[in-house]
């Protein structure tokens, strides 16, 4: 009995020396005066890990690149990425910790709209600019509210008037929608049932599914009994790519549209050959080949592909691209910070350069920030994207 | 909905509820005779689909070989994880064994994760992927869902067999009816424990390296499985494997035909709530059996 | 609570206790850790409840985040799209929370040990389903957002640092309850039950009744602590409230000790420290480590973290004046001790001698 205490005690003795230690050395040391302090909330392990690893990995390797060429106004970038694991609460909690313990400037990310959605009125009380990764669009809108929000992903809205737009120009009038129960599927979803009236429009068959669901055949088979003429699905790839594999097994002929989130590698893998035909809108870095080099992205996008692929396996993706633009973003907001201000001026600062980009030339598109827009994309920032034979190619 | 739809519902439902019993089969086992719930067993099934996956690719083992190593490989982390987490508690209530599962499912997934990173991977179906037409209806099964089935078959039959008429099977079941009694006769329950481990791990495995291909495997995906087997494995009261393989079929059953009803609030968005409704009667039902049972004795 | 220490030191502790935790927030002291300290504090609310639940009833709540997010999302659909005074609709969120309780107790009390576990979780993925899916009212995955701050009169609760104080008010208040509440005839009736189901029914006492009025009082404090937790985050959102969340609960529940009430601030101190301050130096890592820490906690201290604290304290009570040679012993000792301690491991796993 007496060794079990002993050891009970030396245990707890050692965890709490760890602890402390370790919670001493972490502890930012205030706005270091040779460095800019950026903080990252993005989600490398959960649900939304796919979109998060590679947005960590840009991050990385832009902050290497930056730091190797001379840094920014002669200051070492230093970015603070912190995971929040795809989870609402500890996305709260880290932004408050980078806020209020590391003292950043800006905060880039969250990955998931949930999130994102989540620390609004946190930034907000705090009024330190974010710029997202997220596709919601109530991310930014409306936009009174969102004085010190920003995004860079394409809105959900956008691609969902691109998709509907080809579907129209193809005479198709019925449509069969699938959707993610997750965040992002249900802000589809949303948009898909308001949108389709405006494009002539009808959904004749209304599904939804889990993420990590098994199989997606129960409901294709209900969509196979309806007259629908196209499915449009809206998940990210994992989800996305069973619904092909199924649609095949079953045997649906009918054209299938994604959404942006299955804009990897990872979905052309998982689903085989029934990826070929998958039509879905998407920034134009996954077909960079097929752009021309008189394309105002053309440079940016082979850059950014090269270098992250010499780096990184698995392929470039549009996610670490929207990390990429929101990073570089707040640079230029950076590049132009006067020295001496305190820590809330620099925030107000730093968010009144963003709101003043003009035509920055981003993976996912030309952006143009406004006071009444904090997306800014430009009109043809993005690409229809057609899988054939395994490769992405650009329909034009 | 038509014929040859419910028989395709019939058909999606047995082959989830195939995965559903399968992964329950390793909670009953290990509960019976430990009465520890582990939340490990979904990474049983994780490592058994992503080992075969990176030996039918990046090693370009054949299949079957894949198969083997796979199992094997689960099989030696259910010993492990019983020889040095369980065993090591030696003190410890049953609760806080169950919550050394947590962390030990927790370490591995976290171990997956850094090992094949966050990606979901699809290992080469054994059988090709052309979907087989059923005779006389509209429906269609692909031969993977058949090799799930009949690996749930299989399985459960050989179980069967195990438990019943082998002197290991016996003694685990002595165990989980008595361990006192077990004891007494030469029983060691700590070997009996540590083949229960070994055996759900195995049977983890399996059905991981089967499943695979047809629901695409990542690092975590034994938590959603194991939530499902946990609930399969809750119908057949955590000792009966045949209840254990009823209930994983009804769920997996239940939750497409709601799906295909369409019709109110059976639809897909609810097809959880309406499964789990139907499993919670049967359990108010079992109970209300049970209790009179008991007070009958 | 603080039997083990000597009487006259004891009133010392307490306060020494108390004026750390008063002193907590300012900047000057540990003000860093204010957030943190509220999500603690929120979180020991929960497993009070869930302590004293599973450590008398000895039943597992597989589903204790479904109450907490019923007070949650009461709290926040009541606030803001109603616009009910935050504080009414706090006291109706638990009111609503115990009644539910209290409706699905009786029928689930009669299932025995699993069926039991089976049937919380069963209640706890059916909550969150409807979390997620009834968008109209909770707002579907994304959540809500712009929950009002609770206020007294002129005074809003806007900042951390005087929410550390409204949560911590709660959370001693709550733990001071369920001591009394333990000590009192009901507490002594639970010890009983607790000791022997059969025994206690053959003197009179209605071990369902009494099970049940545990599970509600449960539901009450995860509807409080659920309240609570929105008006700090603004926000709410089904993610904390699935499965992963109640077992997190009852991780929490298990570490500080059941039937302890104290433990429990130790089990929500312990996870939260750990996933969030300890490791995020880590790296990718993370998440390893957290499990390991978790094993090897469990593995070393199964009775929970206060048990063990208190049997430390109460070694150091008597050994503190030989501490200097037995800290010398050790540090001799150890390397020693542990080659033998992990070569026996090994050994006897693997190679199936004798175990002691």
């Amino acid at each position: 009995m007496q060794k079990y205490l002993k050891r009970a005690a030396t245990l707890i003795l050692a965890v709490a020396v760890l602890a402390v230690g370790s919670a001493s050395c972490g502890d930012g040391d205030g706005a270091t005066a040779e460095s800019y302090k950026v903080g990252a909330l993005l989600s490398t392990t959960g649900g939304a890990s796919n979109l998060g690893v590679p947005e960590a990995n840009t991050v990385e390797m832009m902050v290497e690149q930056i730091n190797a060429a001379g840094g920014i106004n002669g200051r070492l970038l230093e970015v603070i990425v912190y995971n929040d694991e795809t989870d609402a609460a500890k996305c709260a909690n880290l932004a408050n910790r980078l806020i209020e313990q590391d003292e950043v400037l800006a905060i880039i990310g969250p990955t998931t709209s949930g999130n994102s959605l989540a620390i609004i009125e946190t930034v907000t009380s705090a009024q330190i600019p974010l710029v997202s990764c997220a596709a919601s669009a109530d991310i930014i809108e409306p936009v009174e509210e969102r004085y010190w929000v920003f995004k860079t992903p394409q809105t959900d809205r956008q691609v969902v008037a691109e998709i509907y737009t080809y579907l129209q120009s193809e005479g198709i009038t019925k449509i069969a929608i699938m959707t993610a129960t997750s965040s992002f599927g249900t802000g589809g979803k949303k948009y898909l049932e308001s949108e389709a009236g405006d494009f002539g429009l009808t959904i004749v068959a209304n599904q939804v599914f889990d993420e990590g669901a098994t199989s997606m055949i129960s409901q294709l088979t209900v969509i196979k009994g309806t007259d629908a003429e196209a499915v449009v699905c809206w998940a990210i790839d994992p989800e996305s790519a069973v619904v092909a594999m199924d649609m095949q097994t079953l045997q649906i002929d009918l054209p299938l549209l994604c959404s942006h989130g299955i804009a990897n590698m990872d979905f052309i893998a998982a689903a085989g050959d029934a990826a070929n035909g998958v039509i879905f809108p998407a920034g134009k870095l996954p077909v960079v080949s097929y752009v021309p080099q008189t394309d105002p992205q053309w440079e940016v996008l082979t850059t950014y592909k090269a270098d992250y692929e010499s780096r990184y396996t698995g392929g470039v993706s549009t996610f670490g691209g929207h990390a990429y633009d929101a990073l570089s973003m707040v640079v230029i907001a950076l590049e132009d910070l006067e020295e001496g201000l305190s820590l809330a001026e620099s925030r107000a600062a730093i968010r009144d350069n963003l709101e003043s980009i003009s035509g920055f030339v981003g993976t996912g598109g030309i952006f143009t920030m406004s006071p009444t827009d904090h997306l800014g994309m430009q009109p043809g920032s993005l690409a229809l994207i057609e899988i054939v034979d395994g490769e992405w190619t650009w329909k034009q | 909905m038509s014929i040859d739809q419910f028989v395709q519902y019939l058909i999606v439902g047995l082959t989830d509820g195939s995965i559903y019993a399968l992964v329950g089969l390793g909670f009953t086992i290990i509960y019976a005779v430990t009465r520890i719930i582990n939340f490990a067993q979904g990474e049983f099934v994780m490592i058994g689909g992503m080992l075969s996956y990176t030996l039918a690719t990046s090693a370009g083992l054949s299949i079957p070989l894949s198969f083997l190593v796979s199992v094997l490989s689960a099989a030696a982390v259910g010993a492990m994880m019983y020889l040095f987490a369980i065993r090591t508690a030696r003190r410890a209530s049953v609760i806080s064994l169950i919550i050394i599962t947590i962390g030990f499912s927790i370490f591995v997934r976290g171990v997956a994760a850094e090992i094949w990173g966050v990606s979901n991977v699809r290992p080469p179906f054994f059988s090709g992927k052309a979907p087989v037409s059923l005779p006389f209806v509209d429906a269609v099964i692909t031969p993977q869902a058949i090799w799930i089935i009949g690996t749930a078959v299989v399985v459960t039959l050989l179980l069967h067999l195990f438990l019943k008429y082998t002197m290991v099977g016996k003694a685990l079941k002595a165990c989980a009816v008595n361990p006192k009694a077990a004891g007494l006769v030469g029983i060691n329950a700590r070997t009996m424990a540590l083949i229960a481990f070994v055996l759900a791990a195995v049977i983890g495995g399996t059905s991981g390296v089967v499943m695979a291909p047809h629901i695409l495997a990542s690092y975590d995906m034994g938590v959603m499985l194991g939530l499902k087997g946990f609930v399969a494995a809750s119908i057949g009261g955590f000792k009966n494997p045949i209840a254990t393989v009823a209930g994983g079929l009804l769920l997996g059953v239940v939750e497409n035909v709601a799906v295909g009803i369409n019709w109110g609030p059976f639809t897909s968005s609810y097809k959880h709530v309406i499964a789990l409704m139907v499993l919670l009667l049967i359990l108010l039902i079992k109970s209300g059996r049970l209790a009179s049972e008991e007070r009958a004795a | 609570m603080f039997e083990f220490v000597t009487s006259k030191w004891r009133h010392l502790v307490a306060a020494a206790l108390l004026i750390f935790l008063i002193l907590l927030p300012f900047n000057w002291f540990l003000g860093q850790y204010t957030s943190i300290m509220i999500f603690i504090g929120i979180s020991t609310i929960v497993t009070v409840g869930l302590c004293l639940l599973m450590g008398y009833t000895g039943q597992v709540s597989l589903g204790q985040a479904a109450f907490y997010g019923l007070g949650a999302y009461f709290s926040a659909v009541l606030s803001k799209s109603y616009h009910v005074n935050p504080w009414l609709a706090m006291l109706i969120a638990a009111v609503a929370t115990g009644l539910f309780a209290f409706l699905i107790g009786y029928p689930i009390f009669r299932l025995r040990g699993n069926y039991l576990a089976m049937a919380t979780l069963g209640i706890g993925l059916i909550m969150y389903i409807l979390f997620r899916q009834l968008i109209g009212i909770t707002g579907g995955p994304d959540g809500m957002a712009g929950i009002p701050y609770l206020s007294i009169g002129g005074f809003t609760f806007d900042t951390n640092f005087k929410r550390y104080f409204l949560v911590w008010f709660f959370c001693l208040a709550v733990l001071f309850l369920s001591q009394n509440i333990v000590r009192s005839r009901t507490g002594r009736a639970l010890r009983a039950i607790h000791g022997s189901e059969v025994a206690a029914e053959s003197v009179g006492i209605n071990v369902a009744r009494f099970k049940v009025k545990i599970f509600v009082l449960s539901a009450v404090y995860a509807s409080l602590a659920g309240s609570l937790f929105v008006h700090h985050l603004r926000f709410v959102s089904p993610q904390e409230f699935d499965f992963i969340g109640s077992v997190k609960l009852v991780v929490m529940a298990v570490i500080g000790g059941l039937a302890s009430i104290w433990g429990a601030i130790f089990g929500a101190g312990a996870t939260h420290l750990l996933s969030n301050e300890l490791l995020l130096n880590l790296g990718k890592w993370d998440i390893v480590a957290y499990g390991i820490i978790l094993m090897l906690v469990m593995i070393f201290t199964p009775e929970g973290l206060f048990v063990a604290l208190k049997s430390a304290s109460r070694w150091l009570q008597y050994n503190w004046r030989d501490l200097p040679g037995i800290i010398k012993r050790k540090r001799d000792e150890l390397p020693g001790q542990m080659k033998f301690f992990l070569g026996r491991m090994l050994l006897t796993r693997l190679w199936r001698k004798n175990e002691p």
